[in-house]
């Protein structure tokens, strides 16, 4: 190993910082997502666990609900037909909840220090840059799915339809993320994080309407499926599968307090989102005041 | 003009554990300034305070006549902190990661690239640069970290103990580095427990023991203060106890010599603090022949920094560390360096 130092030759005279805030927060978070995606290109594992993973509920819960009878979920619909909005939701819900794991090893590993002894114009880049990233990676494994739903029969929405999913999903990956992020700043360690990831994931997807409609559960669960966000999320996108007509007036879900139209369900989804950022910020601004 | 660190009665207390009880220091610009002191004596938190990342419970803290608790995001940019742990992404490149740092500080692009290009070349870097960091070895390692702490030419460079774990040729590099910089006018700010590192590198010191200064200076001045020259004598390899003892009361009737300590740990050896620039050497061997007593080794040295640890606290800075590694809790510190 070379271990002389040669002198320096430049004696650079320090650079004008910019004093423009918003630019400096666009540098901050442009350059923390670019980390993320640089992690993805050389892991690429990862992305493609998951874009098999939620390819592999679709066909194999269409399946194992093959021969349910037809009628079973309303509408003369097919399970597969029904379903595929429910793994949309969910996997999207599962990354977003995932993405506060990369912040505390960051944390774990001194790498966090790195950011936070730097000036940042704003240390909720951290949070902007993550929510960037999974955004990007929740859109992707969206598309997968409507892909591979289109190829096993659910049919394509239209260019409308497209559009609000994408709305949808990306409010939910905005709440969850930063749910997660809080979760990240508050907890111990990572042992933890993920405990708490654990014994969200799953439950949370069984109270809700991702795999049978509510007309399904008993009385109380229908009560927590209809008061579970994800319900919120995946009732429009199935209502807007299942129906070449639909507007924001439609009614999408029947709970048991009363209809919910598909405008109600994106303003809680808007509301989810909000409360969520407004949640996590007294943590935030002490971890990262 | 303002000193390039200005700490003033520094408190912070992690639950009942007081790690900083009272540091105050002041840091000139342009010198290379070292807080020396065992494990645990409260080093690292002096640091990660004056680096915004831990919020004392009193005191003041001043980089270049900014202060860091109330104006934290100026203060930021005058300091480059190279922690103890090397904190790198392993996936990046070398390149990848100070442009990533470049973005941190917000640095222009153009002179960003320029600035990484140099220095790159100033720490040996290039032929690593598009090398994914975790196929580094650990001094590759600490290269990148420093070349990613000076990059933004920050006024004071903050090294939290630079050469733990690192081989002696990687160490002395970090040596040259440092002297290099200074040169060019950064002020650096560094700890250490190894005693020869600060003596080597430091045109002044602080000696922090149990969150407190107890001394301050340069190396020669502490040392001066201390007193008397040391001198190391061995009558044989392992002396008897009788024979010591007579060597001492044999040796503490010279005029020239102040103190006899037998020192057990070391065979039964003879620590001597005796009047600087005396002849005092040749004294203590006539003495030793007319006592008809044999001489295996003698030396005479100045004192060093562990004398003046030793004369203020009472033991020498391996006890400090063995004792401090028996009561820490490796766990609950590194939760509290977490954030």
């Amino acid at each position: 190993m070379s271990t002389t130092l040669s002198p320096s030759q430049t004696s650079l005279k320090n650079a004008e910082p910019t004093s423009n805030p918003f630019g400096e927060f666009l540098q901050e978070t442009g350059a923390l997502a670019r980390r993320l995606f640089i992690q993805l290109q050389r892991r690429p594992s990862t992305l493609a666990a998951g874009i098999i993973q939620p390819l592999m509920w679709l066909i194999l819960f269409g399946a194992l609900f093959q021969n349910a009878p037809a009628g079973l979920f309303g509408n003369d619909i097919s399970y597969g037909k029904f379903i595929g909005a429910g793994i949309i939701v969910f996997t999207a819900f599962g990354g977003a909840l995932n993405a506060g794991l990369p912040v505390m090893f960051d944390r774990e590993f001194g790498f966090l220090n790195r950011l936070l002894v730097a000036p940042l114009a704003s240390r909720y880049s951290i949070v902007a840059a993550s929510a960037i990233f999974i955004a990007t990676l929740s859109l992707i494994q969206t598309a997968a799915i409507v892909v591979m739903s289109a190829f096993l029969g659910a049919g394509l929405p239209g260019i409308p339809g497209l559009a609000v999913m994408t709305f949808i999903v990306l409010l939910l990956v905005l709440g969850v993320t930063a749910l997660s992020l809080g979760l990240a700043f508050s907890l111990p360690g990572h042992i933890e994080l993920i405990a708490v990831i654990f014994v969200t994931n799953l439950p949370l997807l069984f109270a809700s309407t991702a795999l049978v409609p509510l007309s399904f559960m008993p009385g109380w669960l229908q009560w927590v499926a209809s008061l579970n966000p994800l319900s919120y999320a995946i009732e429009p996108i199935r209502y807007i599968y299942l129906h070449q007509d639909w507007s924001l007036a439609s009614v999408v879900m029947q709970a048991p307090f009363g209809e919910v139209t598909m405008g109600a369900a994106l303003a809680v989804l808007i509301g989810f989102a909000l409360v969520s950022l407004l949640l996590i910020q007294p943590r935030l601004r002490r971890s990262l005041a | 003009m303002a000193p390039a660190v200005l700490i003033e009665h520094l408190k912070k207390s992690y639950g009942t554990v007081e790690a900083v009880k009272d540091v105050s220091l002041q840091v000139e610009s342009g010198e290379i300034f070292g807080l020396l002191g065992p494990n645990g004596a409260g080093k690292t938190t002096t640091l990660r305070c004056l680096c915004t990342l831990t919020e004392p419970d009193a005191g003041a803290i001043e980089v270049s006549g900014v202060s860091a608790i109330d104006n934290p995001r100026l203060a930021r940019q005058k300091l480059g902190y190279v922690a103890q742990e090397v904190a790198i992404d392993k996936v990046l490149t070398g390149r990848e990661l100070l442009q990533l740092q470049a973005a941190l500080y917000h640095l222009p692009r153009a002179f960003a690239k320029e600035r990484i290009d140099s220095m790159l070349k100033l720490l040996a870097l290039q032929d690593y640069a598009d090398k994914k960091s975790g196929t580094y070895s650990g001094g590759l390692k600490k290269r990148l970290d420093l070349a990613a702490g000076l990059l933004h030419q920050p006024d004071v460079l903050v090294l939290d103990e630079p050469t733990v774990g690192l081989d002696i040729e990687s160490r002395s590099a970090v040596w040259d580095f440092l002297r290099q910089i200074k040169a060019q006018g950064t002020t650096v700010l560094l700890t250490s427990h190894y005693l020869e590192e600060i003596d080597i590198l430091a045109d002044r010191v602080a000696i922090i023991d149990r969150g407190k200064v107890i001394a301050c200076g340069t190396p020669s001045e502490l040392k001066d203060k201390v007193g008397g020259d040391r001198i190391t004598l061995r009558i044989r390899e392992f002396a008897p106890v009788e024979e010591a003892e007579k060597a001492r009361s044999v040796l503490q009737d010279l005029p020239a010599v102040q103190e006899v300590i037998i020192n057990s740990a070391q065979g039964n050896s003879l620590n001597l603090v005796v009047s600087p620039q005396s002849n005092a050497l040749s004294a203590v061997q006539q003495a030793l022949q007319a006592a008809g007593l044999p001489t295996f080794g003698i030396a005479q040295a100045r004192p060093s920094l562990d004398d003046v640890y030793l004369a203020a606290t009472g033991r020498t800075l391996l006890d400090a560390e063995i004792a401090a590694a028996s009561t820490r809790d490796e766990k609950k510190e590194r939760k509290q360096n977490m954030r």
